[in-house]
């Protein structure tokens, strides 16, 4: 007792103690701060450069086609056709009439290809929304000195046009309609494949699996395998689905490969390879989802004479459904932001036709960020972040349908 | 009423005969008796199907990841000591050393693991502990929301968000275009939400009689957390940093943008520099022709990267398997 501290040393050695906990705190609580800015951080700086000024010169300015206080993409569709009968050459012309008569083209097709063929945009430099919105005398002097033929426009990188046109060589006319569709295809697949399968491989362990060392093993290497990187199964793919399998990817086999390519390097192969990459993924979520249900649920069953099918079916796989949704849903749109094994497998950079089929050649969305991303040029930063917009907003609404659809089905039971 | 009952169950026991010697007549209607189900079997061999099909990934995995990895130390322009020793990897010029693909990783995944672990568990702790349930039903979801962020938007951000910031802060001679720093700071970030939620997990697992008796001992909040909560989880955040690290080893995207193209056996983070996973992505794109240098050498470097993080993930279950705390 007497090494104690009493009196003052004592009331030091609290106030220090207490001190300390509050300066931890207060690291602790900045800690998360970043956290929360980074997330601000990443979001400011993909919408900063969605959207601001371009600086945009034209082959023909739009003010000479059309007459003062008139624009021109609300021009009547004659008023177009002249446009473009008056300034494009007479081949162009027939051979655009040949793949669709212009006086059976709507408005907005007539218009789009009168931006693409007379006014021909190229953007010679674009700033970000926070200059556009708080430089805009240093963007106006920079225009002036450096492009004086240049009209200032503000753009909104992630437009209509952009998600409905394919991909160009111009950045002014590319778009992602091709991507977003290779998406879409890739993860059906993905899904057809990966849902049933994962979800009998949960059952299986969980209702029917004795504890053996067979069974321990498939569940020890489900665990090892959700570990494994994504770009391994890339190489998994390209082995086994583009490869080994490549008469069934193609679709050789069937009569039905892409003539053009014939390999397999197809959509088949690439939705083929994300299931089995988010197979571990959704089995772990099933099982839990099924771990969940009482066992007096499936006691009662069994006690009114059900088999163990019938229980599992009717009552233990209705129960779990909403777990089981969840789960799969997350383990989708990771599939959706998956780059790696697209590039090991083969996806296209460069696909400018939409997707024919599960046996088509493809890109996709992360595909095309990539690509766009690892250009120089500042525009394409533009077209990057737009597409990523568009990504981000697919699996926000991805999640929103796993919300709904979990309410949906709590609701039923 | 209950001795009713205990009576009634008495007349019953007596009545009803014993499973010996149940008549005849009740065992042979066929009704009762087990029933082979073809349908039911059928299912089961399904499932049991659908579940050894992880089996066969795996056996996959190491099967042509082995055989071709096995046709590229066989050619005569490799050898396995140089793989390993050599400081060159240049295909076009027949130089295979693995160094400056080894080095890039290991840096890039160090500058994570940096970032992310004081930053992540400082957020478990501050979540597990101090955080009132309000700010952890807004917290929660702002560390899933960035888990689920695609790495591909997180590359974009590494190149066009962090590298500008450190190339005005360090100079633009001091830091290339393309550097390690910035796919490593990033990649910390992609790797924060996975460390602080599986702290988080751990420490909140820790049972409160610990803490209130810490409390009851006069230890103020920073010392329960410190000397009680995290000596208790220890295991679950080790396993939690090896899961993480493995992560970073295998993270391909973020060091694909950010990090540089063309191998480079340098120490400065500053610099450019392929890491393994990188070099993967840039030699499969486009198409890649079978059975040449490049696409042997990709499996060989695949079989590595599966190596490096199937023996961190095992570490990692033992970790947890074996040095967990059991508390009553």
């Amino acid at each position: 007792m007497s090494h104690y501290p009493e009196g003052k040393p004592l009331q030091d050695f609290i106030a220090a103690r207490r001190r300390r906990g509050r300066v931890s705190l207060l690291v602790f609580q900045s800690a998360t701060l970043i956290s929360i800015l980074v997330l601000g951080a990443l979001l400011f700086n993909i919408i900063n450069q969605s959207f601001g000024y371009a600086a945009v010169s034209y082959r023909i300015t739009p003010a000479t086609l059309v007459e003062p206080g008139m624009a021109l993409e609300e021009l009547p569709e004659d008023a177009l056709i002249a446009i473009l009968q008056q300034h494009v050459s007479t081949g162009v012309l027939r051979r655009l009439e040949s793949e669709k008569p212009l006086a059976t083209r709507s408005q907005q097709e007539l218009y789009a290809l009168v931006v693409e063929r007379v006014l021909d945009p190229t953007t010679q430099k674009t700033w970000t929304l926070y200059d556009t919105l708080f430089n805009r005398k240093a963007i106006l002097a920079e225009r002036d000195a450096s492009y004086p033929d240049a009209y200032l426009e503000f753009r909104s990188w992630l437009n209509p046009r952009f998600l409905t046109s394919p991909q160009s060589n111009k950045p002014d006319l590319a778009g992602v309609r091709p991507a977003i569709l290779g998406s879409l295809m890739t993860i059906l697949i993905t899904i057809a494949f990966a849902f049933p399968v994962g979800i009998s491989a949960a059952i299986y362990l969980e209702e029917y699996a004795e504890e053996n060392f067979f069974n321990r093993a498939i569940q020890t290497n489900i665990a090892n395998l959700s570990g494994v990187p994504s770009i391994i199964y890339g190489l998994l793919g390209l082995a086994i689905f583009v490869r080994v399998l490549n008469p069934l990817t193609s679709g050789a086999a069937f009569g039905l490969a892409d003539p053009a390519t014939a390999n397999g390097r197809t959509i088949l192969s690439a939705g083929l390879t994300l299931g089995l990459l988010i197979l571990p993924l959704i089995i772990i979520n099933a099982q839990e989802a099924i771990r969940a249900v009482p066992s007096s649920i499936r006691q009662a069953s069994y006690g009114i004479g059900a088999t163990q099918w019938q229980t599992i079916w009717h009552h233990v796989l209705p129960q779990a459904m909403p777990g089981i949704l969840t789960g799969t849903i997350l383990a989708v749109s990771r599939a959706i932001g998956e780059t790696a094994p697209l590039v090991v497998v083969g996806a296209s950079t460069f696909v400018a036709l939409d997707p024919s089929g599960p046996f088509s050649r493809f890109t996709a969305l992360p595909m095309q960020i990539y690509q766009w991303t690892a250009r120089p040029q500042d525009v394409y930063r533009n077209l990057a972040a737009a597409a990523i917009l568009t990504l981000l907003l697919m699996l926000l609404s991805l999640n929103a349908t796993a919300i709904l659809l979990r309410n949906r089905y709590r609701r039923r039971i | 009423m209950a001795i009713k009952v205990a009576l009634n169950a008495q007349v019953f026991l007596e009545d009803s005969p014993s499973p010996m010697d149940v008549p005849d007549a009740i065992v042979q209607r066929p009704g009762l008796r087990r029933k082979k189900r073809w349908g039911e079997d059928l299912i089961r061999v399904f499932l049991l199907l659908s579940g050894t099909l992880s089996i066969f990934t795996t056996l996959g995995i190491v099967y042509e990841l082995g055989k071709e990895a096995l046709l590229f130390f066989r050619s005569p322009e490799v050898s396995l000591l140089e793989f390993f020793t050599s400081q060159e990897w240049q295909p076009t010029i027949g130089k295979f050393g693995v160094l400056p693909l080894l080095t890039s990783t290991v840096i890039t995944s160090t500058l994570a693991i940096l970032v992310a672990l004081p930053l992540g568990l400082a957020v478990a702790i501050y979540l597990s502990e101090y955080a009132s349930t309000q700010a952890r039903s807004i917290l929660k979801p702002v560390l899933e929301v960035l888990a689920g962020i695609p790495t591909i938007v997180y590359g974009y951000f590494a190149l066009t968000f962090v590298t500008p910031i450190l190339r005005s802060l360090l100079g633009r001679d001091v830091v290339q275009i393309y550097n390690m720093a910035s796919a490593g700071l990033v990649m910390g970030i992609l790797l924060l939400p996975l460390i602080a939620s599986l702290s988080e997990d751990a420490l909140y697992a820790v049972p409160r009689s610990l803490r209130e008796a810490a409390f009851g001992l006069g230890a103020t909040r920073l010392e329960t957390a410190l000397k009680v909560v995290v000596p208790a989880a220890m295991s679950g955040l080790v396993a939690a940093t090896i899961l993480a690290i493995s992560r970073a080893v295998g993270e391909t995207m973020i060091v694909a943008i950010a990090a540089g193209s063309g191998p480079a056996f340098t120490f400065n983070p500053f610099h450019s520099a392929e890491t393994i996973t990188g070099h993967m992505v840039r030699i499969s794109g486009g198409d890649i022709s079978y059975d040449s240098m490049d696409y042997n050498s990709l499996f060989a470097l695949g079989l590595l990267l599966f190596f490096v993080t199937l023996g961190l993930n095992l570490i990692s279950q033992r970790i947890v398997r074996r040095f967990r705390e059991v508390y009553e």
